[in-house]
Protein backbone atom coordinates (compact mmCIF):
# COMPACT_ATOMS: atom_id res chain seq x y z
CA UNK A 1 0.00 0.00 0.00
CA UNK A 2 1.51 3.29 -0.74
CA UNK A 3 1.25 5.96 1.18
CA UNK A 4 -1.04 9.14 0.36
CA UNK A 5 0.16 11.93 2.88
CA UNK A 6 3.64 11.93 4.52
CA UNK A 7 4.96 10.00 7.23
CA UNK A 8 5.32 11.65 10.52
CA UNK A 9 8.01 10.78 12.64
CA UNK A 10 10.34 11.88 15.44
CA UNK A 11 14.34 11.31 15.19
CA UNK A 12 16.50 11.84 17.84
CA UNK A 13 20.33 12.22 18.01
CA UNK A 14 22.36 10.96 21.11
CA UNK A 15 26.41 10.11 22.59
CA UNK A 16 27.90 13.20 19.97
CA UNK A 17 25.80 11.97 16.67
CA UNK A 18 23.55 15.14 16.93
CA UNK A 19 26.67 16.99 16.24
CA UNK A 20 26.52 16.08 12.92
CA UNK A 21 22.60 17.02 12.75
CA UNK A 22 23.15 21.05 13.50
CA UNK A 23 23.39 20.00 17.52
CA UNK A 24 19.53 19.28 17.71
CA UNK A 25 18.78 16.39 19.75
CA UNK A 26 15.30 16.05 18.22
CA UNK A 27 13.84 16.62 14.95
CA UNK A 28 10.05 16.13 14.64
CA UNK A 29 9.91 15.33 10.51
CA UNK A 30 7.59 14.27 8.03
CA UNK A 31 9.02 11.71 5.33
CA UNK A 32 7.27 12.46 2.16
CA UNK A 33 4.40 10.36 0.04
CA UNK A 34 6.39 7.60 -1.85
CA UNK A 35 5.28 4.20 -3.68
CA UNK A 36 5.57 1.41 -0.87
CA UNK A 37 6.56 1.72 2.53
CA UNK A 38 9.40 3.96 3.78
CA UNK A 39 11.86 1.37 5.58
CA UNK A 40 15.21 2.40 7.36
CA UNK A 41 16.80 2.12 4.55
CA UNK A 42 15.33 4.64 2.34
CA UNK A 43 15.40 7.10 5.85
CA UNK A 44 18.78 7.19 5.70
CA UNK A 45 19.14 8.42 2.36
CA UNK A 46 16.61 10.96 2.97
CA UNK A 47 18.20 11.90 6.06
CA UNK A 48 22.04 12.36 3.73
CA UNK A 49 19.85 14.48 1.49
CA UNK A 50 17.80 16.54 3.67
CA UNK A 51 19.37 16.71 7.43
CA UNK A 52 22.82 15.79 8.01
CA UNK A 53 24.50 18.72 8.43
CA UNK A 54 28.49 18.00 8.47
CA UNK A 55 30.67 15.46 7.44
CA UNK A 56 28.37 12.69 6.03
CA UNK A 57 31.04 9.79 6.57
CA UNK A 58 31.02 9.98 10.18
CA UNK A 59 27.03 8.58 10.62
CA UNK A 60 26.36 6.52 6.91
CA UNK A 61 28.75 3.98 5.77
CA UNK A 62 27.68 2.53 2.22
CA UNK A 63 23.92 2.32 2.64
CA UNK A 64 23.75 2.03 6.30
CA UNK A 65 25.10 3.46 9.31
CA UNK A 66 28.35 3.54 10.17
CA UNK A 67 29.60 1.16 12.00
CA UNK A 68 29.21 2.01 16.40
CA UNK A 69 26.13 4.07 15.78
CA UNK A 70 23.50 1.92 17.63
CA UNK A 71 19.80 2.47 16.37
CA UNK A 72 16.43 2.53 18.43
CA UNK A 73 13.28 2.24 17.01
CA UNK A 74 10.84 3.13 19.97
CA UNK A 75 13.51 2.20 22.26
CA UNK A 76 14.09 -0.98 21.09
CA UNK A 77 17.77 -2.28 19.57
CA UNK A 78 17.11 -2.43 15.78
CA UNK A 79 19.08 -5.54 15.52
CA UNK A 80 15.61 -7.08 16.65
CA UNK A 81 13.78 -5.17 14.32
CA UNK A 82 15.46 -6.59 10.79
CA UNK A 83 17.74 -3.45 10.74
CA UNK A 84 17.56 -1.45 7.46
CA UNK A 85 14.50 -3.29 6.48
CA UNK A 86 12.41 -2.28 9.23
CA UNK A 87 9.29 -0.62 7.56
CA UNK A 88 8.46 2.84 9.21
CA UNK A 89 5.04 3.50 11.19
CA UNK A 90 4.04 7.11 11.74
CA UNK A 91 4.57 8.06 15.15
CA UNK A 92 7.50 6.21 15.11
CA UNK A 93 10.29 8.11 17.02
CA UNK A 94 14.10 6.42 15.95
CA UNK A 95 17.12 7.31 18.06
CA UNK A 96 20.72 7.49 16.35
CA UNK A 97 23.13 7.35 19.48
CA UNK A 98 27.02 7.50 18.70
CA UNK A 99 29.62 4.91 20.65
CA UNK A 100 32.19 6.62 19.18
CA UNK A 101 33.02 9.80 21.17
CA UNK A 102 34.42 10.88 24.02
CA UNK A 103 35.64 8.53 26.79
CA UNK B 1 6.01 -8.52 15.83
CA UNK B 2 8.06 -7.49 18.62
CA UNK B 3 10.37 -10.32 19.64
CA UNK B 4 10.26 -11.42 23.34
CA UNK B 5 12.97 -12.09 25.64
CA UNK B 6 15.27 -15.07 25.37
CA UNK B 7 14.76 -15.34 29.35
CA UNK B 8 11.21 -16.22 28.83
CA UNK B 9 9.88 -13.65 31.24
CA UNK B 10 7.08 -12.55 28.69
CA UNK B 11 8.64 -9.29 28.04
CA UNK B 12 9.42 -7.43 25.20
CA UNK B 13 13.36 -7.58 24.47
CA UNK B 14 14.66 -3.89 24.07
CA UNK B 15 17.92 -4.87 22.74
CA UNK B 16 20.46 -8.07 21.29
CA UNK B 17 23.54 -8.62 23.05
CA UNK B 18 26.47 -8.45 21.08
CA UNK B 19 27.99 -11.28 23.33
CA UNK B 20 25.45 -13.60 23.08
CA UNK B 21 23.22 -12.76 20.85
CA UNK B 22 20.24 -13.33 23.35
CA UNK B 23 17.68 -10.84 23.00
CA UNK B 24 16.58 -9.52 26.09
CA UNK B 25 14.45 -7.32 27.73
CA UNK B 26 15.22 -3.81 29.70
CA UNK B 27 15.03 -5.79 33.51
CA UNK B 28 16.75 -8.88 32.07
CA UNK B 29 19.75 -6.87 30.24
CA UNK B 30 20.40 -4.98 33.66
CA UNK B 31 20.32 -8.05 35.78
CA UNK B 32 22.54 -9.66 32.62
CA UNK B 33 24.86 -6.75 32.68
CA UNK B 34 25.11 -5.78 36.39
CA UNK B 35 25.78 -9.67 37.11
CA UNK B 36 28.57 -10.10 34.68
CA UNK B 37 30.33 -6.90 35.83
CA UNK B 38 29.97 -8.26 39.50
CA UNK B 39 31.35 -11.57 38.12
CA UNK B 40 34.67 -9.84 36.53
CA UNK B 41 34.86 -8.24 39.87
CA UNK B 42 34.67 -11.39 42.33
CA UNK B 43 36.53 -13.95 39.69
CA UNK B 44 39.47 -11.38 38.98
CA UNK B 45 39.97 -10.70 42.84
CA UNK B 46 39.74 -7.14 42.15
CA UNK B 47 38.78 -5.78 45.43
CA UNK B 48 38.81 -6.51 49.28
CA UNK B 49 36.40 -5.75 51.95
CA UNK B 50 37.00 -1.98 53.17
CA UNK B 51 39.18 -0.82 50.20
CA UNK B 52 38.93 2.85 49.33
CA UNK B 53 39.04 2.95 45.47
CA UNK B 54 39.26 5.66 43.66
CA UNK B 55 37.03 5.63 39.87
CA UNK B 56 38.82 7.54 37.39
CA UNK B 57 36.03 9.57 36.07
CA UNK B 58 35.88 11.80 33.09
CA UNK B 59 32.53 12.39 32.37
CA UNK B 60 32.44 10.00 29.78
CA UNK B 61 30.24 6.78 29.28
CA UNK B 62 32.38 4.53 30.57
CA UNK B 63 33.50 6.11 33.64
CA UNK B 64 29.67 7.07 34.59
CA UNK B 65 28.37 3.46 34.11
CA UNK B 66 31.52 2.20 35.93
CA UNK B 67 30.38 4.92 38.94
CA UNK B 68 27.13 4.20 38.72
CA UNK B 69 27.21 0.32 38.45
CA UNK B 70 30.20 0.11 41.43
CA UNK B 71 27.69 1.92 43.70
CA UNK B 72 25.07 -0.54 42.63
CA UNK B 73 26.88 -3.72 43.40
CA UNK B 74 28.85 -2.29 46.84
CA UNK B 75 25.26 -1.74 48.03
CA UNK B 76 23.73 -5.17 46.68
CA UNK B 77 26.84 -7.42 47.59
CA UNK B 78 28.33 -5.80 50.37
CA UNK B 79 31.71 -5.28 48.89
CA UNK B 80 32.57 -2.76 51.73
CA UNK B 81 34.50 -0.46 49.60
CA UNK B 82 34.72 3.26 50.12
CA UNK B 83 33.78 4.72 46.67
CA UNK B 84 35.52 8.08 45.64
CA UNK B 85 35.43 9.88 42.53
CA UNK B 86 39.25 10.90 40.96
CA UNK B 87 39.19 13.28 38.05
CA UNK B 88 42.44 14.88 35.83
CA UNK B 89 41.59 18.50 34.86
CA UNK B 90 43.99 18.41 31.41
CA UNK B 91 43.51 22.01 30.68
CA UNK B 92 41.68 21.68 27.25
CA UNK B 93 39.55 24.39 27.07
CA UNK B 94 35.71 23.71 25.51
CA UNK B 95 35.98 20.23 26.35
CA UNK B 96 37.41 19.10 30.13
CA UNK B 97 36.08 22.18 31.78
CA UNK B 98 32.66 21.12 30.68
CA UNK B 99 32.86 17.30 31.06
CA UNK B 100 34.32 18.16 34.50
CA UNK B 101 30.46 19.85 35.29
CA UNK B 102 29.02 16.30 34.11
CA UNK B 103 31.69 15.13 36.77
CA UNK B 104 30.66 16.59 39.35
CA UNK B 105 26.86 15.75 38.26
CA UNK B 106 27.67 12.47 39.14
CA UNK B 107 29.44 13.29 42.68
CA UNK B 108 26.46 14.74 43.53
CA UNK B 109 24.14 11.84 42.45
CA UNK B 110 25.67 8.84 43.60
CA UNK B 111 27.10 10.70 46.90
CA UNK B 112 30.65 10.05 46.11
CA UNK B 113 33.70 12.13 47.49
CA UNK B 114 35.62 14.37 44.15
CA UNK B 115 39.26 14.94 43.90
CA UNK B 116 40.12 16.73 40.66
CA UNK B 117 43.42 17.19 39.92
CA UNK B 118 44.98 19.32 37.84
CA UNK B 119 48.01 19.29 34.51
CA UNK B 120 48.90 22.53 35.59
CA UNK B 121 49.29 21.63 39.20
CA UNK B 122 50.94 18.82 38.78
CA UNK B 123 53.17 19.59 35.81
CA UNK B 124 53.27 23.50 35.36
CA UNK B 125 51.48 23.20 32.32
CA UNK B 126 47.74 23.19 30.53
CA UNK B 127 47.42 21.28 27.46
CA UNK B 128 46.23 24.57 25.59
CA UNK B 129 49.76 25.81 27.16
CA UNK B 130 50.82 22.35 25.74
CA UNK B 131 49.26 22.26 22.22
CA UNK B 132 50.87 26.08 22.17
CA UNK B 133 54.21 24.79 22.06
CA UNK B 134 54.06 21.40 20.07
CA UNK B 135 51.36 22.08 18.02
CA UNK B 136 48.56 19.62 17.28
CA UNK B 137 50.47 16.38 15.69
CA UNK B 138 51.62 14.77 18.94
CA UNK B 139 50.12 16.39 21.94
CA UNK B 140 48.18 12.96 22.44
CA UNK B 141 51.20 11.63 23.78
CA UNK B 142 52.30 14.68 26.47
CA UNK B 143 47.93 13.59 27.13
CA UNK B 144 48.30 9.94 27.94
CA UNK B 145 51.39 10.26 29.62
CA UNK B 146 50.41 12.84 31.33
CA UNK B 147 47.23 11.10 32.63
CA UNK B 148 48.76 7.96 33.70
CA UNK B 149 50.92 10.31 35.93
CA UNK B 150 48.19 12.66 37.25
CA UNK B 151 46.02 9.33 38.55
CA UNK B 152 48.98 7.91 40.09
CA UNK B 153 49.92 11.18 41.98
CA UNK B 154 45.85 11.43 42.76
CA UNK B 155 45.96 7.90 44.08
CA UNK B 156 48.54 8.30 46.26
CA UNK B 157 47.31 11.40 47.66
CA UNK B 158 43.46 10.36 48.29
CA UNK B 159 45.70 7.12 49.79
CA UNK B 160 43.29 4.88 48.45
CA UNK B 161 44.05 1.14 47.73
CA UNK B 162 43.39 0.46 43.49
CA UNK B 163 41.85 3.22 40.91
CA UNK B 164 39.24 1.24 38.99
CA UNK B 165 39.40 2.24 35.37
CA UNK B 166 36.42 2.49 32.90
CA UNK B 167 38.22 0.37 30.26
CA UNK B 168 35.94 -1.58 28.13
CA UNK B 169 36.03 -4.68 25.88
CA UNK B 170 36.11 -2.77 23.15
CA UNK B 171 38.82 -0.94 24.00
CA UNK B 172 40.95 -3.62 25.05
CA UNK B 173 40.44 -4.96 21.84
CA UNK B 174 41.70 -2.17 19.70
CA UNK B 175 44.98 -1.88 22.31
CA UNK B 176 45.82 -5.56 21.61
CA UNK B 177 45.52 -4.76 18.08
CA UNK B 178 47.34 -1.50 18.38
CA UNK B 179 50.28 -3.28 20.27
CA UNK B 180 50.62 -6.01 17.58
CA UNK B 181 50.81 -3.42 15.22
CA UNK B 182 53.64 -1.55 16.33
CA UNK B 183 55.25 -4.88 17.37
CA UNK B 184 55.28 -3.75 21.14
CA UNK B 185 56.05 -6.87 22.68
CA UNK B 186 55.79 -5.79 26.41
CA UNK B 187 52.48 -3.73 26.23
CA UNK B 188 50.94 -6.86 24.65
CA UNK B 189 51.87 -8.25 27.45
CA UNK B 190 50.53 -6.99 30.09
CA UNK B 191 47.60 -4.75 27.83
CA UNK B 192 45.02 -7.56 29.44
CA UNK B 193 45.98 -8.00 32.43
CA UNK B 194 42.54 -7.32 34.88
CA UNK B 195 45.02 -5.70 37.66
CA UNK B 196 48.31 -3.78 36.72
CA UNK B 197 50.23 -5.66 39.25
CA UNK B 198 52.34 -2.94 41.46
CA UNK B 199 55.55 -3.95 40.22
CA UNK B 200 57.38 -1.08 42.52
CA UNK B 201 56.89 0.16 45.85
CA UNK B 202 53.69 2.38 46.66
CA UNK B 203 52.33 2.28 42.71
CA UNK B 204 48.80 1.74 43.56
CA UNK B 205 47.02 -1.27 41.24
CA UNK B 206 44.45 -0.25 38.74
CA UNK B 207 41.96 -2.77 37.97
CA UNK B 208 39.22 -2.68 34.86
CA UNK B 209 36.10 -3.90 36.13
CA UNK B 210 34.34 -3.35 32.67
CA UNK B 211 37.33 -5.34 31.01
CA UNK B 212 34.58 -7.84 29.09
CA UNK B 213 31.77 -5.19 28.65
CA UNK B 214 30.64 -4.37 25.01
CA UNK B 215 30.93 -0.93 24.06
CA UNK B 216 27.53 -1.21 23.10
CA UNK B 217 26.06 -2.52 26.29
CA UNK B 218 27.87 0.27 27.84
CA UNK B 219 26.00 3.13 26.05
CA UNK B 220 22.76 1.03 26.61
CA UNK B 221 22.70 0.63 29.85
CA UNK B 222 23.29 4.39 30.15
CA UNK B 223 20.59 5.33 28.02
CA UNK B 224 18.11 3.08 29.79
CA UNK B 225 19.01 3.87 33.09
CA UNK B 226 18.94 7.83 31.90
CA UNK B 227 22.45 8.23 33.46
CA UNK B 228 23.93 11.77 32.18
CA UNK B 229 27.00 11.88 30.21
CA UNK B 230 29.32 13.73 28.25
CA UNK B 231 30.25 13.04 25.03
CA UNK B 232 32.19 15.89 22.68
CA UNK B 233 35.06 15.03 20.76
CA UNK B 234 38.45 16.47 22.15
CA UNK B 235 39.01 19.74 20.33
CA UNK B 236 42.86 18.69 20.04
CA UNK B 237 43.73 16.26 17.09
CA UNK B 238 41.87 12.64 17.79
CA UNK B 239 44.27 9.76 18.17
CA UNK B 240 44.64 9.06 14.23
CA UNK B 241 46.24 5.63 15.24
CA UNK B 242 43.96 4.07 17.51
CA UNK B 243 40.80 5.94 15.34
CA UNK B 244 42.19 3.29 12.78
CA UNK B 245 42.49 0.34 14.94
CA UNK B 246 39.16 1.36 16.31
CA UNK B 247 37.23 1.78 12.43
CA UNK B 248 38.72 -2.11 11.49
CA UNK B 249 37.40 -3.25 14.48
CA UNK B 250 33.84 -1.88 14.18
CA UNK B 251 33.83 -2.93 10.92
CA UNK B 252 34.63 -6.77 12.01
CA UNK B 253 32.43 -6.82 14.74
CA UNK B 254 30.01 -6.04 12.35
CA UNK B 255 30.66 -8.99 10.21
CA UNK B 256 31.49 -11.51 13.41
CA UNK B 257 30.35 -9.59 16.81
CA UNK B 258 32.08 -12.03 18.89
CA UNK B 259 35.70 -10.41 17.38
CA UNK B 260 35.97 -8.36 20.25
CA UNK B 261 35.79 -11.09 22.89
CA UNK B 262 38.03 -13.34 20.39
CA UNK B 263 40.91 -10.60 20.41
CA UNK B 264 41.19 -10.14 24.38
CA UNK B 265 41.59 -14.02 24.26
CA UNK B 266 44.07 -13.87 21.88
CA UNK B 267 45.64 -11.16 23.52
CA UNK B 268 45.56 -13.31 27.20
CA UNK B 269 46.64 -16.10 25.90
CA UNK B 270 49.77 -14.83 24.00
CA UNK B 271 53.03 -16.17 25.13
CA UNK B 272 56.22 -14.58 24.83
CA UNK B 273 59.11 -17.05 23.84
CA UNK B 274 61.78 -16.81 26.71
CA UNK B 275 64.68 -15.44 24.68
CA UNK B 276 62.52 -12.69 23.20
CA UNK B 277 64.09 -9.48 24.96
CA UNK B 278 61.77 -7.39 26.61
CA UNK B 279 62.43 -4.10 28.63
CA UNK B 280 63.21 -4.18 32.61
CA UNK B 281 61.11 -2.20 34.49
CA UNK B 282 62.72 -0.26 36.77
CA UNK B 283 61.98 3.15 38.64
CA UNK B 284 62.59 6.37 37.13
CA UNK B 285 65.28 8.27 38.79
CA UNK B 286 63.97 11.66 38.62
CA UNK B 287 60.46 10.94 39.67
CA UNK B 288 60.68 7.52 40.87
CA UNK B 289 57.37 5.91 38.80
CA UNK B 290 57.81 2.47 37.15
CA UNK B 291 59.75 3.43 33.95
CA UNK B 292 62.04 1.13 31.60
CA UNK B 293 64.34 3.90 31.01
CA UNK B 294 66.61 6.00 33.01
CA UNK B 295 64.03 8.21 33.09
CA UNK B 296 60.11 7.74 32.81
CA UNK B 297 58.11 9.28 29.92
CA UNK B 298 56.88 11.54 32.10
CA UNK B 299 59.75 13.57 32.95
CA UNK B 300 61.41 13.20 29.31
CA UNK B 301 58.51 15.08 28.40
CA UNK B 302 58.31 17.76 30.82
CA UNK B 303 61.73 18.22 30.35
CA UNK B 304 61.12 18.74 26.87
CA UNK B 305 58.71 21.26 27.36
CA UNK B 306 61.07 23.41 29.98
CA UNK B 307 63.50 23.31 27.80
CA UNK B 308 61.78 25.05 24.83
CA UNK B 309 62.21 21.27 23.06
CA UNK B 310 59.19 19.58 23.50
CA UNK B 311 60.31 17.14 20.74
CA UNK B 312 62.46 15.65 23.42
CA UNK B 313 60.08 12.65 24.40
CA UNK B 314 58.67 12.34 20.98
CA UNK B 315 61.51 10.62 18.97
CA UNK B 316 64.07 8.03 19.59
CA UNK B 317 65.94 7.92 23.32
CA UNK B 318 70.03 8.84 21.57
CA UNK B 319 67.83 11.76 19.46
CA UNK B 320 66.66 13.22 22.81
CA UNK B 321 69.94 12.92 24.49
CA UNK B 322 71.92 13.87 21.48
CA UNK B 323 69.46 17.02 21.66
CA UNK B 324 69.67 17.63 25.17
CA UNK B 325 73.84 17.44 24.93
CA UNK B 326 73.40 20.05 22.45
CA UNK B 327 71.76 22.58 24.45
CA UNK B 328 74.11 21.95 27.55
CA UNK B 329 76.99 23.21 25.42
CA UNK B 330 75.37 25.92 23.87
CA UNK B 331 74.41 27.10 27.37
CA UNK B 332 77.73 26.43 28.60
CA UNK B 333 79.61 28.63 25.55
CA UNK B 334 77.19 31.67 26.38
CA UNK B 335 77.93 31.32 30.29
CA UNK B 336 81.63 31.48 28.37
CA UNK B 337 81.33 34.26 26.71
CA UNK B 338 79.99 36.02 29.97
CA UNK B 339 82.62 36.00 31.83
Amino acid sequence: MSQQQGLEITLEFGGGAELLFGNLKKHQVTLPACEGKWTIRSLLTWMKDNLLKERPELFIQGETVRPGILVLVNDADWELLGQLDYEIEAKDNILFISTLHGG
Amino acid sequence: MPVKCSSSCGKNAILKRPKTGDALCKDCFFWAFETEVHNTIVSGHLFKKGDTVAVAASGGKDSTVLAYVLKVLNERHDYGLNLVLLSIDEGITGYRDDSLETVKQNRDDYQMPLKILSYEELFGWTMDAIVGQVGRKNNCTFCGVFRRQALDRGATLLGVNCVATGHNADDLAETVLMNILRGDIARLQRCTSIITASESEGSIPRVKPLKYTYEKEIVMYAYFKRLVYFSTECVFAPNAYRGHARAFLKDLEKIRPSVIMDIIHSGESLQVKDDVKLPVRTQCTRCGSVSSQELCKACVLLEGLNRGLPKLGIGKTSLANRAREQQDAQKTRIVNCDF
